[in-house]
């Protein structure tokens, strides 16, 4: 009997093991793509991430060579228009959640950032066809940063709310207690002290809009061209990316590759250096 | 958090000079409405949505009703609109998605919490946010120029050779199909169902594990009984979540599916979603009917996946206000 039960204790320890082993092996495969992924945007981009790839203008259908500086600066560009809708709004909606508001309806408020947050990122696109380019009867780079711009609003919410909560309330109470008024209070005390993770959660939005694609393939288009005018179809590197990637040629490609490479290398800069710039946990927002 | 209440001003302090001026109760109640107008934004955004893509789809409702949701042509020279083989591809690429992605979410949820050493838990679950990182876009490329050539050659001829009796891996292979549209989503879906499922793991409190421990049992028995079952609720709502992302998820999978709106047994055909023929048709939309009826197809999917959305969180919520141990 008693060997019996050494035996069960034996099997449930082996079983324990089994479990650690297995779960491993699952944190393996759920990382595994990242390498994937890494290893072959390096194998196929590098190669072809070169001066002309930044400076130049992309060549007609059938020329080797050409560049994405175009979709470069289209990017920069749709992220600083997105960027004027995004921040006020978000920022000054997070401070509602984090400052006023009685209890339910913030939780409302919360509920329905994070349901918007959810909306596919195509549904943006469509949405703001209907809105601006059926509108204004063309695609346009004002469209594209209104998508964009509107992706932003919850995510940057979410986070000021988050990183002004941390702000102690004493602050607050020591401010009121010298007769600064509210309003003040918030903007030059406890938006002050949160302005190193503010920053964050923006930086971290555009970083995760800079890679969309979706809501750009009907309202900002793509331009083979400079984009002279923001009233005027733009390009834009994920935007490049696609159109290159589903082509048939094969220098193409070869560029998709190497505008993928630039694209995650810089998207990879901004969440690391976020990182590192907020470690200490006032400034976490993640 | 409770939030300050303002200090009522008692009174007028004397002063030597008026150094400062009053609160300005006019300024304070200025800036409140000011940012209460900017958090409503997100209520507008949603009803925005709602009935821009309703408004832009009024011309395909009143025409089809609701054949559109139940039959299959797709035909836009003759105009005849049924989206049936997008909701199809839809749901059964999210499904693939969901059975791939859960089991391997939730055990390295549970290992970065329960199981891994301390040292490499925080490298770790930095990983699994770069691979949420990655553009949808960039893994679609990946997706056509690796994942599909190697699929082709080494484990769909092993499924057709070993499980083609199931019907689901029968007929020509040709890569791209509902299957690999399923595994790319599975691979976009696999953080967001981890980190939240790390989460809620995260909450449970540790009298449950000790309780546990003090009992004998080993490290595996206390996760399953302490922990998982404890957790089963919250980890549910990161599963639902999971799948409304999967749901609209549009660039990977437009390019590794094959884009052909069809309904078959096979997972090696090509399939559609509603997302990938909004991105593929909708420029190329020339009759009214026609984009009517992709902002049909918009609507739908913004229905489904506000459902879905809606489920997850407050499954998720509900469990946030019923554990009182969860720190701030």
């Amino acid at each position: 009997m008693i060997a019996a039960r050494h035996d069960n204790h034996r099997w449930r320890k082996i079983k324990s093991a089994l479990a650690s082993a297995l779960s491993l092996l699952a944190a393996i495969l759920v990382i595994a793509p990242l390498g994937l992924v890494f290893f072959y945007l390096l194998q196929k981009g590098a190669g072809s991430v070169n001066w002309a790839f930044f400076t130049q203008l992309p060549k007609p259908v059938g020329e080797i060579g050409g560049g994405m500086a175009n979709a470069i600066v289209g990017t920069g560009e749709l992220l600083a228009l997105a960027s004027l809708i995004g921040v006020p709004i978000g920022v000054l909606g997070g401070v509602y959640l984090a400052e006023y508001g009685n209890a339910s309806s913030n939780w409302w408020l919360r509920f329905v950032a994070d349901i918007l947050n959810g909306v596919p990122s195509i549904t943006w696109g469509v949405v703001v066809y209907g809105l601006i380019v059926l509108t204004f009867k063309s695609f346009s780079a004002y469209a594209g940063g209104v998508a964009l711009g509107f992706m932003m609003i919850p995510l940057i919410m979410r986070t000021t709310e988050e990183v002004l909560l941390l702000v102690p309330n004493g602050y607050r109470e020591a401010s009121l207690a010298l007769g600064i008024s509210r309003w003040r209070t918030i903007i030059h005390i406890v938006m002050k002290t949160a302005s190193k993770g503010i920053v964050t959660g923006i930086l971290l939005a555009l970083a995760r809009i800079a890679g969309e694609t979706a809501p750009l393939l009907f309202t900002a288009f793509g331009n083979r061209f400079w984009n002279r005018n923001l009233a005027e179809p733009i390009a834009a590197l994920p935007l490049q990316i696609f159109s290159y990637a589903i082509s048939p040629y094969e220098d193409w490609h070869r560029q998709a590759w190497a505008g993928a490479l630039v694209l995650v290398v810089g998207i990879f800069v901004i969440n690391v250096s976020v990182r590192f710039l907020t470690r200490d946990r006032a400034a976490r927002v993640t | 958090m409770p939030v300050v209440a303002p200090m009522p001003v008692v009174g007028e302090i004397p002063r030597t000079r008026a150094v400062m001026a009053p609160p300005s109760r006019f300024a304070d109640k200025a800036f409140e409405w000011l940012t209460l107008s900017m958090a409503l934004v997100v209520v507008l955004l949603v009803f925005l949505v709602g009935w821009q893509l309703a408004h832009g789809s009024f011309l395909s409702i009143k025409k089809f009703g609701f054949n559109f949701l139940s039959t299959s042509t797709w035909d836009p020279v003759a105009e005849q609109f049924g989206a049936l083989p997008f909701i199809y591809g839809t749901v059964v690429s999210s499904v693939i998605a969901l059975i791939i992605a859960v089991p391997l979410s939730i055990a390295t949820a549970v290992y970065l919490t329960e199981l891994a050493p301390l040292w490499i838990r925080q490298p770790l679950t930095s990983l699994i946010e770069m691979l949420a990182a990655i553009p949808s876009v960039i893994l679609g490329l990946w997706g056509i120029f690796v994942m599909i050539p190697w699929l082709r050659d080494y484990p769909f001829p092993w499924l057709k050779h070993y499980f083609g009796w199931t019907g689901l891996f029968t007929g020509p292979i040709y890569g791209v199909c509902m299957l690999a549209g399923g595994i790319i989503i599975a691979i976009m879906i696999l953080p967001i169902i981890t980190s939240v499922s790390r989460e809620i793991l995260r909450s449970v409190p540790n009298l449950q594990r000790e309780a546990a421990y003090a009992l004998g049992a080993t490290r595996w028995e206390v996760t399953r009984i302490a922990v998982l079952s404890y957790a089963k609720r919250g980890i549910f709502g990161a599963v639902i979540l999971g799948l409304g992302r999967a749901l609209g998820e549009t660039m990977a999978v437009t390019m590794v599916i094959g884009n052909t709106p069809q309904i078959a047994a096979s997972l090696f055909k090509p399939g559609y979603t509603l997302a990938s023929v909004i991105a593929n048709e909708f420029t190329e939309a020339t009759t009214d009917l026609y984009l009517q009826a992709l902002f049909e197809i918009g609507l739908v999917l913004f229905g489904i996946t506000i459902v879905a959305n809606l489920v997850g969180q407050l499954l998720l919520r509900t469990l946030k206000n019923s554990s009182a141990t969860r720190g701030a």
